[in-house]
């Protein structure tokens, strides 16, 4: 059985950046990827807006990905393509399968777990109507038309307004397809404003918001679908249907972190994350075992990603080469709206300042983020709005955690929008 | 000339199909859909019923208890799962309970073995998930689940593999009794001949038996809605779980797939055309009977709905004889439940006791009535499975990451009767695009593999057939 240091699974933007900050600190990294090539979703993400944080540039997907792949192709860090790795266990052996190896365990120090997420099917919704061919999640669309250079449709209607949904609604236009509607269940778009901006309104893309498909139709292919505003407890209203002839229907509902392996492993997840429970450096419950990217939490903005892959690879390198040290922990909650707080557990005995990422359940203004320690404010900071489409932070610094007392919450308070 | 034309590619039209190639006769299945298995045989509950349901003395009763006899070693042959997982009936009062002992003395009389009731605890015992307001239920130990469109599937490969034709897309549009045989047109003007012709067209077999004459009976639809749940809750129930049969119906069950996952369902909507919609009332009332059997149903892991049409008929039992007006048409019509579970008796029943009142019945003696399962790979060893990919890399590439299946199994149903010929119909085989993303990841790559292997443009690939075109064509 061979072994590594670290083994990196998947060798998208959060693998890629993770192996490379792991490999820095002196390990010796391999990562695992599935599909032919690195660069995860971001190659087919050909758009632009992508490294604005990072690189002050706005870059497309795989311009932004090639940036991490030059860095992984210069240091001696090894990749293996067209791998899937079958199961993971909690001491860290990797069995995976690929074309010349068959199938073949390795075994780690210490792993990163970096597979990404998934699209939430249409499937899960419930949707009423017939089965028929033209019903696709964005995301499949968007490989079709921009890696395989297919059209899928040419008459299309969005189902939730996802931020792959919205670029689609572009995309597809751009390629001479009609998009008569993007339909969103709920009060807000859960995508990023810019891409509200760029992608429907510059192109008079109507967005409904407080909508929901209520039947689709069509026995071979589709050839329409009904939707109609919803009331607040999302019950359709009845009057307000409207019909849609069209040939395809996209589905942006929604991202689910790919957990799978890490269930497997018995590492404890976060209902609200869908993704593991960490610490600051990103490590798991299981010891040795780290987590980054859109496995953890579904991100809005890859830049972010990168960062938080970065903590990961060097937490990894670090427990490789030097092992674990004793913990002081305590937990982070979501006060007052916010859905979740990420790193859920903090471990008072790392150094350095902690990032606490959270999102809000509701649009607000004029609002006072607040990081709470029972009765005791630690941290009060002013954001002018909040979105439940982009992803916040609040800075705790190093001098306030190790002196927390106990577990702490994050709160907002503002106006609702 | 075909000796025998099949009508219908379903479980009854595939196991009789199987059963005719055990003789020397030259047989085809006549199927209008690009597939086998795509009528009730597609969206149906999978369960292999026990025999207490139905009425003493009635075909169904017959069939359903010798089917039931019959499954494990017929499915064993075809390379199918099956599980003997039993069947409860639970009641939720007294009255209830009243009927759970009818339907033991009924299924007694029937045939049926190993029946007991069994109290609240025992029960809660066996099946923890059962809702507490439940006061006792009726275990039979003898049900089980089967996958029926595997079964479907394996039966009609089985038979090509023994000598029978499957013409698909033949839609039967006109049917010419001449003096010795049949001729049965189909839509696009396409004829074949056979001396004799089984009606298993479901919930088409009226009018296939209006269309060579014979208008003795009537075939009505019933929609089913249905919830599948992700493997993941797959251990929510063990046995399937039904309600007490009122004057209402059966109500729904809640049980487990032979593959693993948590089916909900079905509703019963009578229909005048063949809808296969889901409705939002269907789902919901899918969903509060679930909730009312069991207490924390996951919802939250569903991931897909579907409806199917079952036949019933005004006869309310099942008909399988020759017919009274057409020479040489046998019906096998009216096939609602327990059909799938009677299916392999049927069968037999047809060959040996109509059909050979036709011809001279030779012994083929080639029949070879094991197949290959289709998910064979992953039943192997890993020092087996990395032999295999060493002579055939494909085995080695995963396609569909949520049910591990590689490219190399979706290849070989491609090539392997009944040849799968569209998206669906690999769905059907593999269980490729069946997982939790529901084909999100690998169908453009089941369209290229698909377009590649039969040699056509990709965007002559389906999700299922004519119509159902996936691809407009080529980006700008």
């Amino acid at each position: 059985m061979k072994n590594y240091d670290v083994i990196v699974i998947g060798g998208g933007p959060a693998g890629l950046a993770a192996a490379i900050r792991a490999y820095d600190l002196g390990a010796e990294v391999l990562i695992i990827e599935r599909e032919e090539i690195t660069g995860g979703i971001l190659n087919q993400c050909i758009h632009n807006g992508f490294g604005l944080a990072r690189f002050k540039e706005s870059l497309s997907g795989p311009e932004y990905a090639a940036r991490f792949i030059d860095e992984v192709c210069k240091r001696d860090i090894s990749v293996m393509t067209n791998t899937t790795v079958l199961s993971l266990s909690a001491d860290k052996k990797v069995t995976a399968i690929n074309q010349t190896d068959g199938i073949f365990t390795l075994q780690a120090k210490a792993i990163i777990l970096a597979m990404g997420c998934r699209e939430r099917s249409k499937g899960a919704l419930n949707i009423a109507g017939t089965r028929p061919a033209g019903l696709y999640s964005a995301g499949s669309a968007q490989k079709y038309v921009n890696i395989k250079g297919y059209l899928p449709g040419k008459e299309v209607v969005i189902l939730g307004s996802g931020d792959i949904g919205l670029i689609m609604a572009r995309r597809m236009t751009l390629e001479g397809a009609k998009v008569h509607a993007v339909c969103e269940i709920m009060p807000y778009s859960s995508g990023l404003k810019r891409n509200i901006v760029q992608c429907l309104d510059d192109f008079g893309i109507p967005l409904y918001l407080n909508h929901t498909v209520l039947k689709i139709e069509g026995n071979d292919r589709v050839t329409g679908v009904v939707i109609a505003q919803v009331d607040k407890d999302k019950k359709p209203i009845p009057g307000t249907e409207k019909h849609f002839d069209c040939d395809t229907v996209l589905f942006s509902v929604g991202l689910i972190p790919e957990n799978e392996l890490t269930k497997e492993a018995g590492i404890e997840l976060c209902g609200a994350t869908k993704g593991a429970l960490v610490y600051q450096n990103r490590e798991t419950t299981i010891d040795g075992i780290f987590a980054c990217g859109n496995v953890l939490h579904v991100h809005d903005l890859v830049d972010f990603v990168s960062e938080e892959a970065e903590i990961a690879g060097a937490a990894a390198a670090k427990y490789a080469l030097s092992g674990s040290k004793e913990r002081s922990v305590v937990n982070t909650f979501a006060g007052d709206n916010v859905s979740y707080v990420l790193p859920q557990k903090i471990d008072k005995n790392i150094e350095g300042n902690v990032k606490l990422f959270f999102r809000v359940k509701k649009a607000l203004e004029k609002c006072t983020v607040k990081v709470i320690c029972g009765e005791q404010v630690l941290l009060e900071k002013k954001k002018r709005v909040v979105r439940p489409g982009e992803m916040e932070n609040v800075i705790l610094p190093e001098s306030l955690v190790s002196e927390l007392g106990g577990d702490i919450s994050v709160v907002l308070e503002g106006k609702e929008i | 000339m075909f000796d025998v034309a099949v009508i219908g590619g379903g479980v009854i039209g595939a196991t009789i199909l199987r059963e005719l190639t055990k003789y020397r006769l030259n047989v085809c299945l006549l199927e209008k859909e690009a597939d086998v298995a795509m009528g009730q045989s597609r969206a149906n509950s999978g369960i292999v019923h026990a025999g207490f349901d139905a009425p003493v003395g009635s075909l169904k009763a017959t069939f359903n208890v010798l089917g039931n006899a019959m499954m494990e070693d017929y499915a064993r042959e075809l390379g199918v799962k099956f599980k003997r997982n039993g069947s409860l009936v639970v009641a939720f009062s007294e009255e209830e309970l009243k009927t759970l002992k009818e339907l033991k003395a009924r299924g007694e009389l029937n045939g049926v073995k190993k029946l007991r009731i069994i109290s609240k605890e025992e029960l809660f015992e066996i099946e923890p998930s059962v809702s507490k307001n439940a006061v006792g239920a009726l275990l039979a130990p003898t049900g089980g689940i089967v996958c029926p469109y595997k079964l479907t599937v394996a039966a009609v490969g089985n038979a090509m593999d023994n000598g029978a034709t499957l013409l698909t897309e033949f839609e039967v549009v006109k049917i010419n009794k001449g003096e010795n045989a049949f001729t049965i047109t189909a839509k696009d003007g396409k004829s074949i001949t056979a001396k004799i012709m089984i009606n298993c067209a479901g919930i088409y077999s009226e009018e296939i038996a209006k269309a060579a004459g014979d208008n003795s009976f009537t075939v009505g639809g019933r929609k089913g809605e249905y919830i599948l749940l992700d493997r993941e809750c797959g251990d929510f129930v063990k046995h399937t779980l039904f309600f007490t049969p009122t004057e209402k119906g059966k109500g729904i069950l809640v049980s487990p797939t032979v593959d693993g996952n948590i089916i909900l369902g079905p509703t019963a909507e009578q229909v005048s055309d063949k809808n296969v919609e889901t409705s939002v009332d269907g789902l919901k009332d899918v969903q509060e009977k679930a909730a009312k059997m069991c207490d924390k149903v996951p919802f939250g892991g569903t991931i897909t709905s579907f409806a199917g049409t079952r036949a019933y008929c005004n006869i309310h039992d099942f008909i399988i004889e020759e017919s009274k007006t057409v020479e040489g048409l046998i019906n096998c019509a009216g096939i609602e439940s327990p059909g799938l579970t009677s299916a392999p008796a049927i069968a037999k029943f047809v060959v040996e006791d109509l059909v050979s009142k036709f011809f001279e019945m030779v012994d083929n003696l080639d029949f070879d009535g094991q197949r290959k399962p289709d998910d064979f790979f992953n039943n192997l060893s890993v020092e087996e499975k990395n032999n295999i990919i060493k002579e055939n890399p494909a085995y080695g590439k995963i396609i569909c990451r949520c049910e591990r299946i590689t490219e190399g199994e979706i290849v070989r149903a491609i090539k392997t009767n009944p040849p799968a010929t569209n998206v669906d119909a690999i769905k059907r085989r593999t269980r490729s695009g069946m997982g939790r993303c529901q084909g999100g990841f690998c169908q453009p790559q089941v369209v290229e593999i698909i377009a590649r292997e039969l040699n056509i443009p990709i965007e002559q690939v389906t999700k299922s057939g004519k119509g159902s075109y996936l691809l407009r064509g080529k980006t700008k």
